[in-house]
């Protein structure tokens, strides 16, 4: 016996260590039918990790302090040796977090992977969606511009719709009577501890609880079913290490490439990923002309500002996120992937992206008549993507599912 | 198909800065460093008395080519240190009773108001009396701020066309100054190309690394696309 395999058994006598590496990577049977849409959701830990390693290198150099917070930031850009290297690493890092989450979410919808037996897997990656909006949304408030202050402003002071214990309850999160000091300190300690914290725990049940039922693939079989009589091991598997290790490095380097691109060439994207107004230091006295949250929850400000009264438009605004946690119920379709759904389903599936897509567009725009008449269409198109669903996935003419996945 | 996608990703930017005056296009050349450097001499003669730049040291002016002695003999009025930031005595109370709003501090306002508007911006103002400053500005109406630079411009007045009162009004240069008005754009080029090399110091360093990295990246996918290839070859 090498040294090696003396100091791996003498582990593997006190520690699970062999054990978890066949469950979770050498033996964990994949299937073999993986395509591009199932690079994202690797691609989403990777995202976490850097904004993780990132986060420790900024929070070493920001000042939490509203006198401070700002300038600390440019002292970031300047004069901490490639400071500037890991802020762009981060800026870029929240954006892309949504794109890779919003395509892992788009493939989940697409191939029915939130179908019985991974209910849980769904509700745990809304939850997780749920913390990282929260997290974004405090993280935006940090570099303390203008942008920061007047987002949290208008957000905060959605709250303040709620009947009864609104205006104690802004005030409460707000920790003041404006966004001030005491709101930038306590975003900072949900930014830096609390909320990555849950993160992890959510990223961590989430795989769990893969791992335990198994992945779903563009077919939408189940590999589980036909197993090798002899070895149990699914006949349409493959083993996650090294098939789809080295298949998600690929992954990972194109991603990373564009990742890259937009870093070192276009770190603030024409705005979308830092708004010019977020160059001038947090002013409590001048509101912007214009306030846009950040694009990643535009979808939801749209539907909020779609609504004529302001406590129901809250309402409809939660509602558009927590309805997506029901979609594993709603879904009543005999096949579970769109490529053996039929016409209805496609339709209304390409009807629900472009309500998404478009509620997206006009939530960065200024709420004219005429957009705020698109945005009531383009929401009543989103909300009956679900609320139909248990009906039209019924009686939408399916195709035949094989047994085994084809070649 | 590619440039509507990507035209239709930058309308509302576009839609938005439309809405407001025209803006002529800054000659931005980050690489040219004798610009950007006769744009710091304009900077910490005209600007830096009542504007700060407290993100800026003076000793980053390295950067473009220039050397301590020659940052502390030609650019450095108010402090010896050539790693000092650029600030101000100028107090922020004082100023704002004096001007009705203090002047922002300068380090990111390249980032905020983008080059081509302060390239307009700085060559848009005109005399108009009833302003207590006695200057106003065609891009930034009302502006506190008084027009520094007239001893190198002139002085512009506001002409209305005389044919159509629909016709937006022209600025006229009625007193010419020391520059002509060629040398004068040049100057401001200078002046905002200066701003924008502030706004961001790192920006070309960023450039130079990300060819780099995407060369190397673009390697690294070469060879993992044949480990691909090989691991997988028993799969399909």
């Amino acid at each position: 016996m090498s040294a090696m395999q003396k100091l791996v058994g003498w582990i593997d006598d006190r520690f699970p260590l062999t054990s978890n590496w066949k469950a979770h990577l050498s033996e964990y049977y994949a299937p073999k039918n993986f395509n591009f849409w199932y690079f994202f959701g690797s691609l989403a830990l990777l995202v976490l990790v850097l904004q993780i390693v990132t986060g420790i290198f900024l929070t070493m150099n920001y000042k939490p302090d509203a006198a401070l917070a700002f300038m600390s930031v440019e002292y970031i850009m300047r004069d901490v040796e490639w400071g500037w290297l890991i802020r762009y690493m981060h800026s870029t890092g929240a954006s892309m977090f949504f794109v890779v989450v919003y395509l892992h979410m788009f493939r989940g919808l697409m191939y029915g992977s939130y179908r019985k037996p991974r209910e849980l897997i769904w509700v745990f990656g809304m939850m997780i969606y749920l913390a990282l909006m929260a997290e974004a949304f405090m993280g935006y408030l940090l570099p303390w511009g203008q942008m920061s202050f007047w987002g949290a402003q208008v957000i905060i002071s959605l709250f303040g719709a709620i009947p009864f214990v609104g205006d104690a309850l802004s005030l409460w999160i707000r920790g003041d009577f404006v966004v001030s000091d005491a709101t930038l300190n306590r975003f900072f300690a949900f930014h830096v501890i609390a909320l990555p914290l849950v993160l992890v725990g959510l990223v961590a049940a989430h795989i769990i609880a893969l791992h335990e039922v198994g992945s779903n693939n563009p077919e939408g079989i189940e590999i589980k079913k036909h197993k090798d009589p002899i070895t149990h091991i699914p006949l349409d598997g493959i083993p996650f290490h090294p098939y789809y290790s080295v298949k998600d490095i690929m992954g990972v380097i194109v991603f990373l490439m564009v990742f890259t691109a937009i870093l070192f060439f276009a770190p603030e994207f024409g705005g979308w990923f830092l708004e010019p107004d977020n160059f001038i230091p947090a002013n409590p006295f001048k509101t912007p002309e214009h306030i846009v949250p950040l694009w990643y929850f535009t979808p939801f400000y749209a539907i909020l500002r779609a609504v004529p009264d302001k406590f129901l438009g809250v309402v409809g605004m939660g509602a558009g996120v927590v309805i997506m946690f029901f979609l594993p119920w709603l879904d009543r379709s005999k096949v579970t992937s769109i490529r053996y759904r039929g016409t209805l389903y496609k339709t209304i599936l390409t009807l629900f992206v472009i309500s998404f897509v478009g509620l997206g567009y006009l939530g960065t725009q200024p709420a004219t008549t005429v957009y705020t008449n698109i945005a009531r269409v383009l929401s009543v198109i989103y909300f009956s993507f679900f609320i139909f669903m248990p009906w039209y996935t019924k009686i939408d003419k399916t195709k035949p599912v094989p047994e085994r996945i084809p070649e | 198909m590619k440039k509507f996608l990507l035209a239709l990703l930058f309308a509302p930017l576009t839609a938005f800065a439309s809405e407001h005056a025209h803006l002529d296009k800054a000659p931005i050349n980050l690489e040219d460093y004798a610009s950007i450097q006769r744009g710091a001499q304009l900077f910490t003669n005209y600007c830096l008395t009542c504007h700060s730049a407290n993100a800026m040291r003076y000793s980053r002016l390295e950067d473009v080519g220039l050397t301590k002695e020659q940052i502390q003999s030609n650019l450095m009025f108010a402090t010896d240190k050539v790693g000092n930031i650029m600030s101000i005595a100028m107090q922020p109370a004082d100023s704002k009773i004096w001007f009705g709003a203090a002047p922002p501090d300068l380090s990111v306002i390249s980032r905020s108001r983008s080059p081509d508007w302060l390239y307009t911006y700085l060559r848009s103002f005109y005399r108009d009396d009833s302003r207590p400053t006695g200057w106003n500005n065609t891009v930034f109406e009302k502006v506190g701020m008084p027009f520094v630079l007239y001893g190198l411009q002139g002085e512009q007045i506001l002409k209305e066309s005389a044919h159509d009162e629909h016709a937006k009004p022209t600025l006229e240069l009625a007193k010419p100054g020391s520059l002509s008005p060629a040398e004068y754009n040049a100057a401001v080029g200078d002046l905002v190309n200066y701003l924008t090399w502030m706004g961001e110091p790192a920006k070309i360093k960023r450039m130079e690394i990300g060819i780099m990295v995407l060369l190397f990246l673009g390697l690294f996918f070469v060879l993992a696309y044949y480990l691909k290839q090989e691991y997988w070859k028993d799969i399909h």
